[in-house]
This record gives C-alpha cells, structure tokens and sequence, in this order.
C-alpha cells in the first residue's frame, strides 16, 4: 500500500515535467486542440450566428494566409504587400457589381457594370494574376531585406490608388451596395450558404496550395528558399519560380478580397491598409511557416482573438483593438524566442 | 574537352583569374593546385557561371561561350560542388537530391511529384555515400562531413559530362575521404571528366591523371602529375626558394 502511495506521488511530481516536455514536442497537436476547443465553446457560447460570421470571417483570413504562406513560407519571400491584391481583389468586385441607386461623386457619376457576382470573379483573380505579374517581374529580381522594402513600397502604392482613383473606387468614400453572390437567378443571401461558398472556396485555395507544395515545383520553392544562388547551378531559373508563385499566391489573395466584398457589401480603403499585411505576416508566422495546416490555424487564433477580446469582462470598448494587438505582438515574440518556425511551422526564418 | 581561352576575373583592380587559358583532357580525372589566393576557386566559380567572365571565353564541346548564366551550366554539361558546403539546409536530406533530379521547367514541374525511379536512384546514391539511414533528417542536422559527403551525391544525381569539386576532401574523416575518392572514380568509369580542386598533394597524385598548377590567376604549369610536381617553377610557389 505504502509503495503504491510512493509511486503514485512520485508520478504526480514528475507529470509537471512531463507536460511540459509533451507540450514541447507535441506544439502542433496541442495547439491545434487548444484552438479548435477554444473555437468550439466560443461559437457555442455566442450562438449559431455569431459562429457563422465567425467560420466566415475565417475562412477569408485562412485564404489569405494560406496564399502568403506559399510566398513567405515555402519561398523565404517575406512580402508584406499581400493587402495589395487583397484590395484589387475586393475593388475589382465592388466596382463591377455595385449597382446604387444614385451614386454621384463630385458632381460626376460613376461607371455602374452591375455585373453578378461570378462573372465579376474570375475578372478579379485574372486582373490580381495579371498586377502580381507585371509588379513581380521586377520583384522576381530581389530577395531578402530588399524584398520586404519593395513588397512595403507596393502596398502603398497600392492603398494611394485606392483613396485616389476616386473615378473608380470612389476613393475615401468606398463602393457601397455590393450585392451578394448569385448563381441561375438564386442569391446567397443567407448567411449559412455564404459560409459554405466561402469554404468551399478555402478549400480550392488549400488544395490548390497543397498539390503545389507537395510537387517537385514545391521542392525547388523550398530549395529557392535555402539557397537561391546554388538552386540556380543545378539548371533553375530562381526568378521564374518566384515570379509563378507570386502571381498564383496573388489570385489567391484577389479571391479572398473578392469575398470579402461581397460578404460586407461596402470597401473602402481602410480595410487595405498596411496593418492588415503586417497582420497577416504574424498570423502566418504564429501558425508555422511552410505548414498549409498552420496557416489555417493561424487564420482561426487570429480570428478568436479579434472576437473573443471584445467580449472580455471589464475591458472598455475603446481598448479592445490596442489589447488585441498587444496579444498577438507579445505572442510574435515568444515564438520568436522560442519556436522560430511558429507553432506548426517546417522553416526557420 | 573543356577549354578557356584567356579568361579573366577582376576584382576591384586585382586579377584573380588572368588571361588564363587551359585545356582539360576529356575523361580523366585532373586536379588543380595553388597556393592560397590562386584562383582555383574562382576558376570553378566561371566554369559554373557562379561569377561572370570579364574577359576572354570557355570551351565546351562544340560549345564557344562568352557568358555562362549559372542556370545554364548544366545544359553546357557541367556541375560542380561548393567549397563551403551549400545545402538545402531546411529540407530533408531525400529532398536535396529529389530536387536536382527532377522536372527543370516551373510549368511542367507543377505536374510532377517524386516517383519510384527517382527514390531508387536517390537510394543508391545515399547508400554510396552512407547516408541512407538518414534520408528523413534535415540536411541541417548532419555533421560537417555527412554535408560535404551529401553535396557529393547531389552531384552524383545530376547526369552531366564534367564535375567540378572545389576542395572536397577538406575536413573529412578519412573513411569519407575514401567514400569521395570512390565517387570520382565510378563517375570516371562512366567517361565522366572529373575536375577538382584540392591542397592534399598525397590524394592528387593518387588520384588525379592530369595536373594543373595555378599562381596568381596564371597557369604556372600543367601535364601528368609526376612531371609537375618536379618542376622546380611548381615546387618554388608552394615552397619557396
């Protein structure tokens, strides 16, 4: 009896150590309970239309993470000018399907398309290929610290064209009364189906994602990333590689603007904004570097964290946003210091 | 046969490479001496178009050309190691040869994964340079010698004409030292030119056919090894008067 009672408390001793040894070597796996778990009481909680904004708005995020993941992540590509697309995305919709009533700017009216929704899509995805095509063939040229400054230069570029190009995106006043998706007549108005839609767009995005990182044309993406100078002694031109997957992982991110648009109806520059990109960046580093699966579980950690901090007891309102970004900043440097790759990341930066 | 004709290499005013010009015989194994700051390096460094030639052009086969692009290397036949080992360090040692094994073109390289020929190729090749039982590690967590010994097999993988090693026995063990004298030696008897640079005379002249001799960026002497390493010009720049 005494010797079971001595290995018992000799057990119990040791289970601190243990769990955190487990939780050292098993991140992912805890990670990815603790966030689905944390996920599934919160949307429990607040009610099934809470959850559904919630799946939606992730799965916009999760689009966009995803496809930086493949520039960032599996090419060493630190580009914070993703909103760039993201926006042309969002505008390219808004601008072709809008249809006010009377919008007058200026004393002019703007060109009204009213184009549906699926026929104003693929013209956003291709214009977003087609930008990410012109800008990279100069941006194929650099890496490193000059990328992130030419990616910076681009999303301002980008967010000055937004404010500015008052004839097509009505600048600071956004494009309002951005109808919702139809298909043969029948419009997704209800939230459920707009969820599944976007999902279902999410999961093109990631099986797309995933053929392309587990094909030799992934390999080299990898092998760009370690060493582009060497990669290139074995017959690779670097820069097509990076030129290709800039303009895939572009599209991508057009399609998640393009989402958006239609989801909340209104753009406007401030949703394109250089935070977002920086945003994104620690959602992909926080979810793991070269892992389609972290970027998905970035995307969801971020989201909780958006939602969940407005509904903290005893936080005014106007706080919420700074705490927010407290949270993730504290958050970027722990992994930093302790888990470079992120929580269930494949590269180091 | 493999050629220059009076290249250069320039750094700032100092010629690393000058007007050199040398032949190398087709199908044997030829080392290249000097001393330290010789030009051994770079000349790899322009066989392989790593560094761009400020003067002069190499031959290759049939082939007279002026630029060498890096990524054309191995359209004109060549290959080449590092002399200080560059891997694919975040990524497995089975992925650093996959990688130079497979599809060159990014279109078609979307469509193509891996196949059972490619890892059995991969197999033996890792089996020859022992590292087969490490095939899932990251190439980051080898020791020193299973690096360099790593950066041999993807040599191994590629299907080219001429190899050029830059300094491939510096650091090893003598077992691994064995393990690349016996890659050169299968790629020799596959009609393969084999080039390397190196600074252990004891494995030169057993292993090497032909010799080239640097100084300064010039050709100081060339021919069969016994012959140059009793040129009193060859034995003056390494040892001196």
């Amino acid at each position: 009896m005494q010797i079971r009672q001595q290995a018992i408390s000799r057990a119990l001793s040791q289970l601190p150590q243990a769990l955190l040894l487990s939780l050292r070597n098993h991140l992912e796996i805890w990670a990815t309970v603790v966030v689905v778990l944390a996920a599934a009481s919160f949307m429990l909680s607040r009610g099934t239309g809470f959850s559904i904004t919630l799946m939606t708005v992730f799965a916009i995020w999760a689009m966009l993470a995803v496809s930086l993941n493949l520039v960032l992540g599996y090419t060493g590509l630190l580009s914070v000018g993703h909103v760039g697309f993201y926006g042309i995305g969002a505008y390219t919709v808004a601008a072709l399907t809008a249809n006010p009533r009377q919008e007058l700017l200026e004393g002019e009216i703007i060109q009204i398309f009213a184009w549906p929704f699926f026929a104003a899509l693929p013209v956003a995805v291709a214009l977003c290929g087609v930008v990410a095509f012109v800008v990279g063939v100069a941006f194929s040229r650099f890496r490193d610290d000059v990328y992130v400054l030419v990616s910076f230069g681009f999303a301002i570029i980008a967010y000055n064209v937004f404010v500015n190009w008052q004839w097509v995106t009505r600048g600071p006043f956004g494009i309002h009364q951005i109808p919702k998706p139809a298909i043969f007549g029948y419009t997704i108005n209800d939230d459920l189906e707009f969820l599944v839609l976007t999902l279902a767009f999410l999961a093109i995005v990631v099986g797309i994602s995933w053929l392309i990182v587990t094909s030799s044309f992934g390999r080299v993406l990898k092998a760009v990333r370690e060493d582009e100078d060497a990669i290139e002694v074995f017959g690779y031109r670097s820069s097509r590689y990076k030129l290709a997957i800039w303009v895939i992982s572009a599209m991508m991110a057009g399609l998640a603007g393009a989402m958006l648009a239609t989801y909340t109806s209104f753009v406007d520059p401030n949703s394109f904004i250089l935070l977002e990109s920086i945003l994104l960046v620690a959602i992909v580093i926080l979810g793991g570097l070269a892992s389609i699966w972290g970027s998905l579980l970035g995307a969801l950690a971020f989201v909780l964290l958006e939602e969940g901090v407005r509904f903290v007891p005893f936080l005014p309102p106007e706080h919420v946003g700074q705490v927010r970004q407290i949270i993730l900043g504290t958050l970027l440097v722990l992994l930093m210091l302790f888990r470079p790759q992120g929580v269930a990341g494949r590269f180091k930066l | 046969m493999l050629q220059t004709l009076d290249i250069e290499k320039r750094f700032g005013g100092v010629y690393a490479v000058d007007r050199l010009s040398i032949s190398i015989p087709r199908g044997l194994i030829t080392a290249i001496i000097g001393p330290n700051g010789s030009g051994k390096s770079t000349l790899i460094n322009l066989l392989s178009g790593t560094l761009p030639l400020d003067g002069g052009m190499v031959v290759v086969g049939p082939k007279r050309l002026r630029i060498i692009k890096p990524f054309d290397s191995p359209n004109i036949g060549l290959t080449r190691t590092f002399q200080d080992v560059r891997l694919f360090e975040q990524i497995s040692v089975l992925d650093n040869l996959y990688v130079v094994m497979t599809e060159r073109s990014s279109l078609l390289s979307l469509f193509q994964r891996a196949r059972k020929e490619h890892r059995e190729r991969a197999e033996r090749i890792l089996n020859v340079v022992g590292l087969w039982e490490k095939r899932n590690d990251l190439a980051e967590e080898l020791s020193y010698g299973q690096r360099k010994l790593l950066e041999v097999g993807r040599l191994m993988a590629m299907n080219t004409q001429i190899y050029l090693f830059d300094e491939p026995f510096a650091g090893l063990a003598l077992h691994m030292i064995e393990v690349v004298k016996g890659v050169m030696r299968e790629l020799q008897e596959y009609g393969r030119t084999i080039i390397f640079v190196s600074h252990n005379m004891g494995i030169v002249r057993e292993l090497s056919d032909y010799l080239i001799v640097m100084d300064s960026g010039r050709l100081l002497a060339h021919g069969r090894p016994d012959q140059v390493l009793n040129d009193p010009a060859v034995i003056e720049a390494y040892l001196g008067n």
